[in-house]
């Protein structure tokens, strides 16, 4: 028997979830009008006013907001509140230097850790449950998210954050932990320590996974699933909106439940910006219809996927998502952080050096790692071996305190990278997703 | 006092040293000595050469990053202890030595070793002082 957290919301009827959104639609399209100068001026440029929005199906009228404007207001200007009025901040990578700030109010985090709940439930969790959450804390929205979710469904969490898997896998021996939580590649990587350690997957309690924060394949959860003799689940979520939860599959994994009635879905055409139908890939578009601190309207996430409607055999009704296949920007995912090709260049133009630059991509032993390959210059060089692994540290610490995730420095050859015209080719992804 | 070493970049890579001394090669510079310091993924291939700002400007033609660095090059005769006697008066007197490696020269009977210490103007004129024989580039260049 399938299990809801919220039912009444979960498994309403469609006239039921549109008259909710209409409702919260409409309030928050006024406060973003009222209290965000960027909203009330983008309005005014297309002539809409917050009186034109009276149902969910006026959302196509209201113009789009994109991860660049964040950081040009960074780091509150898109702030529909006091700051007396805020609960947390959290940050997300940007496509430069700056990070992407995400304000939440005492009701954004409930709704955000009511997300989670239901997640949690989809997949299976109950309030017995020990919820093991190895997602990093801290300005990244993984950790907390779960860990919010988890206590309000009433469950008891373990928040050992991410590393010393070591300890990660004594935690799920000892304490028993049922659902553990962290990126895909390290429940891969906990799933071999296992092995490694010779202990039989059967013999822990841990009986569900909710994986995300990157992408991941079918053969990865098999993969996982086995290893750990789980069942493996995928959840959704991004800063921006929410982090985890924003979407999360059920018991049947058939595609990931949107909480729709905070964060309403649409799929567009990236060129176009036209709304598009059920099944048709496009561009992943999200509203925060219920939050008051960041009231963002149509985000563009670049994640490319399509929705269905149609009710799903767990019995909820709400929206589903299926897994983006891809981005339309060069966003890439590594070890469950986003970076962008152009933080690099602009750590090495801060850095006196010239952009010309490599990324190199790859998973080995399931974590993911990064490679930057430099060319080396005549300012850079030096006939000590001592002094060009110091310039290699130099760069490699730059771009750990910029990106927030390790990346190996290597020095080419001047002239050895690939010049091509128009847009470089800079990054190489070897990683099989 | 000091002579100049051509220090060159290169990517650990199969074919790159054949690349940099067919340079050389091309533009007729005479070898003198040489030596690679390598890490995993690159390598400075340190070389002494009859002229060596030709030889920069050859390499440099052929893209490659390439300076010019100041060394000391000191006769050691063939006796035992010999090379010991110059490392001890550089280690007393406190000059700290990034690198080294050596050559034979069969007209001179002896073996000349290339120093590389911090302050090598200095670290010559001891060395000098002491009675050792410090190669000019202009003697390295006719040799």
């Amino acid at each position: 028997m399938p299990n809801y957290y919220q039912p009444e919301i979960e498994c309403a009827s469609r006239e039921k979830l549109r008259e909710i959104q209409s409702e919260k639609l409409v309030k928050m399209v006024k406060n973003a009008y009222e209290n965000v100068p960027f909203y009330k001026k983008k309005f005014d440029e297309l002539g809409v006013k917050p009186e034109d929005i009276k149902s969910i199906d006026d959302i196509t009228k209201l113009p789009f907001t994109e991860k660049q404007d964040l950081r040009d207001t960074y780091p509150f200007g898109l702030v529909a509140v006091p700051r007396g009025e805020l609960a947390r901040i959290h940050a997300s990578s940007g496509t430069t230097g700056k990070q992407t700030v995400v304000a939440y109010t005492k009701n954004d985090l409930d709704a955000w850790a009511t997300g989670a709940a239901r997640a949690i439930v989809a997949v299976g969790g109950r309030k017995e449950d020990l919820v093991h959450v190895s997602y990093g804390y801290g300005l990244f929205t993984g950790g907390l998210g779960l860990h919010d979710g988890a206590e309000k469904l009433g469950a008891a969490v373990i928040p050992v954050s991410s590393g010393n898997t070591n300890r990660q896998v004594q935690i799920l021996q000892d304490y028993g932990s049922d659902i553990l939580c962290c990126t895909p590649s390290y429940a891969m990587y906990i799933g071999e320590t296992v092995r490694d350690k010779g202990i039989d997957p059967k013999s822990l309690r841990v009986r569900i996974g909710i994986f995300g924060a990157e992408p991941w394949s079918e053969e990865m959860r098999h993969e996982i699933e086995k290893s750990l003799d789980i069942k493996a689940y995928d959840i959704y979520g991004l800063s921006e909106i929410a982090g985890p939860g924003v979407s999360c599959e059920c018991e049947e994994q058939a595609g990931m439940h949107v909480q729709e009635d905070y964060f309403y879905p649409e799929i567009i055409d990236p060129v176009t910006g036209q709304q598009l139908p059920d099944g048709e890939e496009g561009e992943l578009v999200f509203t925060c219809i219920g939050k008051e601190a960041l009231p963002l309207v149509r985000y563009r996430t670049r994640d490319i996927c399509s929705l269905t409607h149609e009710k799903c055999k767990c019995g909820r009704t709400t929206v589903r998502m299926h897994k983006p296949k891809g981005r339309t920007d060069d966003m890439l995912i590594i070890r469950g952080i986003n970076v962008f090709p152009s933080q690099i260049e602009s750590v090495l133009l801060d850095l006196g050096m010239d952009p010309n630059y490599r990324m190199v991509v790859d998973r080995k032993n399931n974590l993911d790692t990064l490679e930057v390959q430099v060319e080396m210059n005549s300012h850079l060089f030096s006939d000590t071996v001592r002094n060009l692994e110091k310039v290699e540290k130099r760069i490699a610490g730059a771009l750990q305190s910029t990106l927030n995730i390790a990346a190996k420095v290597t020095l080419l050859e001047p002239k050895s990278l690939q010049r091509s015209e128009g847009k470089a080719k800079r990054v190489e992804d070897l990683r099989k997703l | 006092m000091q002579i100049q070493q051509l220090s060159v970049f290169i990517e650990n890579k199969p074919g790159r040293l054949a690349e940099i001394t067919e340079a050389l090669a091309e533009a007729k510079i005479d070898i003198r000595a040489i030596s690679v310091a390598d890490t995993s993924d690159f390598g400075i291939l340190r070389v002494i050469v009859d002229r060596p700002q030709d030889a920069v400007d050859a390499l440099k033609a052929h893209g490659m990053t390439v300076s010019l660095t100041n060394v000391i090059a000191v006769g050691i005769p063939d006796v035992s202890g010999s090379f010991a006697k110059v490392v001890r008066l550089l280690s007393d007197k406190g000059f700290d030595l990034e690198y080294m490696y050596a050559f034979i020269s069969r007209d001179k009977g002896k073996a000349f070793v290339i120093v590389r210490v911090d302050q090598g103007q200095k670290a010559a004129e001891a060395l000098q002082a002491d009675g050792w024989e410090i190669l000019t580039q202009d003697v390295l260049s006719h040799m």
